[in-house]
């Protein structure tokens, strides 16, 4: 044998550095990851981000509190409800604006509306990205109704603007209790058979057990919040420990990891959190029109001043978005635009950890690791 | 714990430094840190017992014209309690230490914070822009910033169409 056939002189052995994106389906946007991989296993994988910055907090330095509104659905635009509804509850908090129970009410129905309309292109994209076209369908299928209600309710479909500093823009529409009810009576069956199609499916369950696992203090000290840190077993919510709106007076549970499928924290854990949270935002909106029914008609809007100018200060208020805690910071100067406003996002926050969490990491499983902490791109970058 | 206390808790532990609690008459109170002691009391409130603050909730800055505030919103998983910390950098490449080795979110955060109002963190990991591309010029959330002509080759601007 002559020395060039010798294997290790025929064969490349080095690392490669590969790109994943910034155009790639399961990255959920335009995300760019760098990848230094030796053959199928990465040695590490660092996101590049910031292609969709917009530069929404410098642009909050020129519009003004009401009309920076519109500009907090284009960060979250899946669950844009929750984003109007923390950017609202910062500005009341600073300027000391009350906000009337039935505007709280409908925040409330819409938010967790909009929360199950997000899970399930959570759960279902994940499906997608994991191989299972067919659960996608079906999950769409329901976030149709889901946009119809919310289309008449405020009259848009994904970026609402529904939420105003100091209530809500449009009263319930006539028979909206009713068509809401008929869609949770039909959707909470709907939640078991998604998991007889998705989350008891072998092939889905083995792409995802002990895979990405993160500890509970690797998921606190990396900052990962809402049904990813949920996911690693700490029974943390905004709504239930740091009560906001109508919160203190519903009834629903906190679903948390267990390990289900194999350790907890990996992949399965916090795809199941999200699955669980829909029956309990299933819950929450059914108590909610029911209390809605039983008020008397009233404003949905509080005592707001003509022009709002808060006082000197600054204020962090945090509300439990679809992706898990979304805090807003705003430092007042007392003129009419905020000195700075500040949005701190769970997608954000969640980047950081991926570059601990792939070395040693098989390139199909950073898909898995991406798809279960249930990425919004504009919300990375905003 | 209560604010009270846990600013007491601070005060005692760091009392030949200069810390200032400042209560603000609307929003939230805070504690401004002299820079050089920041990593200290961090790892103070960290580690205590009676503090425990796990978790940095924000890590964000803003230009106060004379110096840029640097802040950082703590909270502890487990006491469910919380604090406020600000330090004063100097406006252009000012310096903070850094905090990345006791709290791993605060790596893209300070990053974030550099590649937007200029402060440099010392000692970071990687201190490069993170949401704006690396040959991008200035950092825009300086209250002085003003936009290139062009970038690129590309104008930035653009005449009224009407």
């Amino acid at each position: 044998m002559t020395e060039s056939n010798q294997p290790e002189k025929v064969f490349k052995t080095e690392e490669m550095v590969l790109n994943m994106g910034p155009q790639h389906p399961s990255t959920h946007g335009v995300l760019r990851f760098e990848l230094t991989t030796d053959g199928e296993v990465m040695t590490k994988a660092v996101p590049d981000i910031g292609y969709l910055h917009r530069g929404i907090e410098k642009l909050a330095e020129t519009v003004g509190y009401v009309g920076f509104m519109p500009y907090t659905d284009r960060i979250d635009y899946v669950s844009a409800m929750t984003a109007n509804q923390g950017y609202a509850m910062a500005v009341e908090k600073l300027a000391g604006i009350e906000v009337t129970r039935r505007a709280e009410l409908l925040r409330c129905t819409a938010s967790e509306l909009n929360r199950i309309s997000s899970h399930l292109v959570g759960v279902g994209s994940f499906g997608l990205d994991m191989g299972a076209s067919t659960p996608f369908v079906h999950a769409l299928r329901e976030r149709e109704t889901i946009n119809d209600l919310l289309e008449s309710l405020c009259g848009a479909r994904l970026t609402y603007n529904y939420v105003r500093i100091g209530g809500v823009s449009h009263d319930l529409p006539t028979g909206f209790i009713d068509k809401a009810m008929v869609f949770l009576n039909h959707f909470e069956p709907i939640v078991g058979e998604l998991n007889r199609l998705l989350s008891d499916n072998k092939i889905f369950i083995e792409r995802l057990a002990n895979i990405g696992v993160i500890s509970k203090e690797d998921a606190i000290n990396y900052g990962l919040v809402g049904p990813n840190l949920r996911g690693s077993g700490v029974k943390f919510d905004v709504r239930r420990d740091e009560p906001y709106s109508v919160y203190p007076e519903l009834d629903f549970n906190i679903p948390v990891g267990l390990g289900k499928a194999g350790t907890l924290g990996d992949c399965f854990d916090r795809y199941y959190v999200r699955v669980e949270e829909m029956r309990e935002s299933a819950k929450i909106v059914r108590q909610c029109l029911l209390k809605l029914k039983d008020l008397p008609e009233g404003d949905i809007m509080g005592k707001v001043p003509r022009k709002i100018k808060p006082p000197k200060g600054e204020v962090l208020v945090k509300v439990e978005s679809s992706r898990g805690e979304m805090a807003y910071w705003i430092v007042s100067d007392g003129s009419d635009n905020p000195l700075r406003l500040h949005c701190r996002t769970g997608s954000f926050t969640s980047m950081g950890i991926i570059e601990k969490l792939s070395r040693g990491m098989m390139i199909a499983d950073l898909v898995a690791l991406i798809g279960s902490f249930d990425i919004v791109a504009p919300e990375v970058d905003r | 714990m209560n604010e009270k206390d846990i600013i007491t808790l601070i005060k005692t532990q760091f009392a030949s430094a200069k810390l200032e609690w400042v209560e603000a008459p609307s929003g939230d109170n805070y504690l401004v840190v002299p820079s050089e002691a920041l990593r200290d009391v961090v790892k103070y409130i960290k580690e205590t017992e009676a503090l425990y603050f796990d978790y940095l909730v924000n890590l964000s800055a803003f230009d106060a014209t004379e110096h840029i505030e640097v802040t950082y919103h703590f909270y502890s998983y487990t006491h469910r309690h919380k604090l406020v910390l600000k330090v004063k950098a100097v406006r252009l490449n000012g310096e903070v230490p850094t905090i990345t080795d006791l709290y791993g979110t605060a790596n893209f955060q300070e990053r974030e914070v550099f590649d937007l109002l200029g402060v440099r963190f010392a000692s970071h990991p990687n201190l490069a822009r993170i949401l704006l591309p690396p040959d991008f010029k200035g950092h825009p959330l300086l209250k002085d910033y003003q936009e290139e002509a062009q970038y690129n080759g590309i104008e930035t601007t653009r005449a009224s169409l009407l």
